[in-house]
């Protein structure tokens, strides 16, 4: 039996839901503000990601430097995180400083300085960023195609670019901070060892006067989708692709989900065995699943050397076609093997915990208990699967590659 | 949580750290050999053996091996590096006896001709695929040019060239000599019942044959100097600076991470303020790393290429002036409140004190836990740290760069 979820939804919109685990001597947090880079303004693209680093830099009574040395000195090992929905703050340490590490993070969250002589430094951090992809192939392309596979501003990469980054302004920023860093949206999630009723009594304290704010809608332009080749002078070729698929609350997710397993996760799956074991094509090759509120998708990569490069898309090519003909009962006991002792070990990880809860609140408005799920993977067969994948082959590919040269792609496949 | 060790006749070693409280269960061989380990004939083998363990056995094929631990639900991996290889999986308590039994067997590779070719051509896709990202092929090209002809020299992966010239009977032989049980030792941290962990693993290296094996420890003679890499697909310069610091066996090594989490941590470090939080680096860190008969103190830097002269001479100066001026009281403390709470979160899960473990046996044959390792560092003292300093200047060094720059 895992812990029950507590949560509580303060009267401005903010949701607090906590899991307390107490076996462990530490307790994590994250913020999920509704601050993602789905709100960046076309010619400020990155501007949710630069306003992240722009809070970090002093609130409340701190500058900068008494910001960074309180959180070290509380032993906060934190990260900072924008995604296409959120920006998301977090922070693991010892149970005993978490009130402290949390009155600390209420401070960015309502009184950032947002200091106009930093507004330079931060520009050259984000810069910094964006190079920094540029020498990760890799990461290069499933930035690409996940640009090209969701319809636009989903695939929007948060680390914005050149262009946009240079014209932001700090009359950028803090309208921008005050439009989007408010309560209603914002999900705070709690993991670890604490008290619920001091935990609620000092999120009140700090947060429960917090001002809503107003919402924007999100206008969506159709993706790019199709194949996208970026040359790039590498010794390897980078191949990416990906189709569409439902989201994490809808009922078929866990379907789909299992299928994807099945392809591409873990040694004995499809894509690993076929490419890298079978055929020693690449050293990498995997898929996996992603997901937005309202839509996801299955995004399978390989690198390999380019004069492998269209034998590695071919093979990836003939498994997905494969899976659609549907999979087998010992494939998918391996996955629930698999998923199942990866859920066990969350228990063992606070800040894991605290994230996944925080998430969860924001796809469903509840959380699937460690046990709930456990039994959602146990009701799982490879006749439903079969199911599901006889409706959703996977098909209408969105295909990218990087590397010194183009692939054939078959005709009709994306 | 309580430890315990005892060796089997065969000189294998087994440890574990018994946590009636834990979740799962953490196990890992760790075998005492690495690049340092080897000779020019058989230049990257000790990491393209750990690849080959997993292509079968006598009584399991590859696919059986991948699917077998897949069967178990287990979390698990191996990795080469200098001076050791280590084979490990996180399981559920239940699973445990399997788990032994999967990684014992796979340490008794078939290393069939066949499946050494396919496999040669992982390994080179491995090679290539770091050769794309700068920042790993400079860290190799940095401990040549630091420890020059020492074994420490050594690449873990070896070369495009050196991987095909590799017969299989140079690896067999390799193995032969350094996966005796003498130089192994099976760990196991989480929730572990000892007699049975012990009985589970009699049962299965018991028989194992031993071989005279040992390790050449040569002092290492520091080579100063600079180099540049020109690599004109490179986006961002790198820099790797190298100076001596304490071994794994030297006490003072606590005393050089905090000196190194003080000058050189993530976050709130001397290093952090001059050159990552202004946006002149994207990443400039510092750390300590040991080895038997050798330790080094390890300067990363990646910024935009124009930025990159000035900024080593910023890294420089932030050495120089901790040299005079020494370090302040207040850093060492916020140093300490840092260390502290990684030791504690870093262990709570098994396969976190896994490594830990592990570790420690293999270089020391220590046992320390959690609360042993929270008070060295708690009694480290002020002085301590500036004897380190002084000991090992950081402003003396080797630096390898590489990325687009010509000249620097």
């Amino acid at each position: 039996m895992t812990d029950p979820i507590l949560s509580h939804r303060f009267p401005n919109g903010l949701v607090l839901v906590a899991e307390p685990m107490t076996s462990l001597r530490s307790a994590a947090f994250t913020f999920l503000v509704p601050a993602g880079s789905v709100y960046d303004p076309a010619d400020r693209s990155g501007l949710g990601g630069f306003t992240c680093e722009m809070a970090l830099r002093g609130a409340g009574p701190r500058d900068s430097r008494q910001f960074v040395l309180d959180l070290d000195n509380l032993g906060v090992e934190r990260g900072e995180a924008v995604t296409n929905a959120h920006t998301g703050f977090s922070g693991a340490t010892l149970a005993e400083s978490l009130s402290d590490a949390l009155a600390i993070f209420a401070d960015l969250l309502r009184r950032p300085r947002l200091p106009a002589d930093q507004l330079e430094a931060a520009r050259l951090v984000m810069f910094q960023e964006l190079r920094a992809v540029e020498d990760e192939p890799a990461q290069k392309l499933s930035i690409e195609l996940r640009r090209r596979h969701y319809p636009d501003p989903w695939g929007r990469p948060a680390q914005g670019d050149q262009q946009g980054l240079e014209a932001i302004a700090l009359d950028d920023v803090r309208p921008y901070f005050q439009r989007r860093y408010h309560p209603d949206g914002t999900i705070l999630g709690v993991a670890g060892r604490f008290d619920w009723e001091r935990l609620k009594d000092s999120v009140e304290r700090l947060l429960g006067d917090w001002e809503p704010g107003d919402h924007e809608q999100i206008v969506e332009r159709p993706s790019a989708g199709r194949y996208e080749h970026l040359p790039y002078d590498s010794n390897q070729t980078h191949v990416g692709i990906s189709w569409s698929s439902v989201p994490y609350r809808d009922p078929d997710y866990f379907q789909a989900w299992g299928a994807s397993g099945v392809l591409g996760s873990g040694s004995s799956s499809r894509l690993f065995t076929e490419v890298r074991e079978r055929r020693g094509l690449c050293y990498s090759v995997h898929a996996g699943y992603h997901t937005l509120r309202d839509r996801g998708g299955v995004f399978c990569y390989a690198g390999t050397s380019a004069d492998r490069a269209q034998e590695t898309l071919d093979v990836m090519l003939g498994e997905l076609g494969r899976l659609a003909e549907g999979i087998e009962a010992a494939e998918l006991d391996r996955l629930k093997a698999r998923i199942k002792s990866a859920l066990i070990m969350q228990q063992e990880s606070s800040s894991s915990r605290s994230s996944s809860i925080a998430r969860d609140w924001y796809h469903l408005g509840r959380v699937r208990t460690l046990d709930e799920l456990g039994r959602v993977i146990d009701e799982l067969s490879s006749e439903s699967i079969n199911a599901y994948l006889a409706e959703h082959p996977p098909g209408d590919f969105t295909i990218v590659t990087l590397g010194p040269r183009e692939l054939e792609v078959p005709v009709g496949v994306s | 949580m309580e430890f315990h060790s005892r060796t089997l006749p065969n000189g294998l070693e087994i440890i574990a750290e018994c946590n009636a409280e834990a979740h799962s269960t953490a196990v890992g061989f760790f075998v005492k050999t690495g690049s340092r380990d080897e000779t020019d004939e058989v230049a990257g083998v000790s990491h393209f053996l750990e690849h080959m363990t997993f292509k079968g056995t006598p009584t399991r094929s590859a696919d059986d091996v991948n699917r077998q631990f897949d069967e178990l639900g287990a979390h698990y991996n191996a990795f080469t590096n200098e001076e050791a290889t280590v084979y490990f999986a996180a399981v559920l308590p239940e699973y445990l006896d399997r788990t032994v039994e999967l990684l014992a067997d796979i340490l008794r590779p078939s290393l069939r001709e066949e499946d050494f070719q396919t496999e040669k051509q992982v390994i080179i896709e491995e090679i290539r695929m770091y050769d794309d990202q700068p920042p790993f092929g400079a860290d190799e090209k940095a401990k040549a040019a630091y420890f020059g002809s020492h074994p420490l020299g050594r690449s873990v992966l070896g070369t495009v060239q050196s991987i095909r010239d590799l017969p299989v009977d140079g690896m067999r032989e390799y193995f032969r000599r350094r996966y005796s049980p003498g130089n192994i030792v099976l760990a196991g941290a989480g929730r572990i019942d000892f007699d049975e962990f012990l009985a589970c693993a009699a049962r299965c290296c018991g028989q194992w044959e031993q071989f005279e094996t040992s390790r050449t420890v040569e002092p290492a003679e520091p080579h100063e100097g600079f180099h540049l890499i020109h690599k004109e697909i490179a986006t961002q310069q790198y820099a790797l600076q190298l100076s001596p610091g304490p071994d794994a066996g030297d006490d003072d090594r606590y005393a050089a991470k905090l000196l190194a989490t003080v000058l050189g941590d993530d976050s709130g470090s001397r290093l952090y303020w001059e050159l990552v939080d202004p946006g002149l680096a994207e990443h400039a860190g510092l750390s300590h790393g040991e080895y038997e008969g050798a330790g080094l103190m390890m300067t990363f830097m990646s910024c935009d290429p124009e930025q990159a002269a000035d900024n080593l001479q910023r890294i420089h100066d932030v050495y120089r002036r901790a040299e005079t001026e020494g370090i302040t009281p207040a850093e060492i403390q916020q140093a300490k409140n840092k260390l502290r709470s990684r030791i504690v979160l870093s262990s709570e899960r098994p396969r976190g004190r896994l490594f830990a473990l592990g570790g420690e046996w293999v270089t020391r044959r220590e046992y320390r836990s959690i609360e042993d390792d929270l008070a060295t560092v708690a009694a480290v003292t002020l002085e301590d740290v500036t004897a380190v300093l002084a000991k090992y200047p950081l402003s003396r060094c080797t630096t390898v760069t590489i990325g687009p720059l010509k000249d620097l």
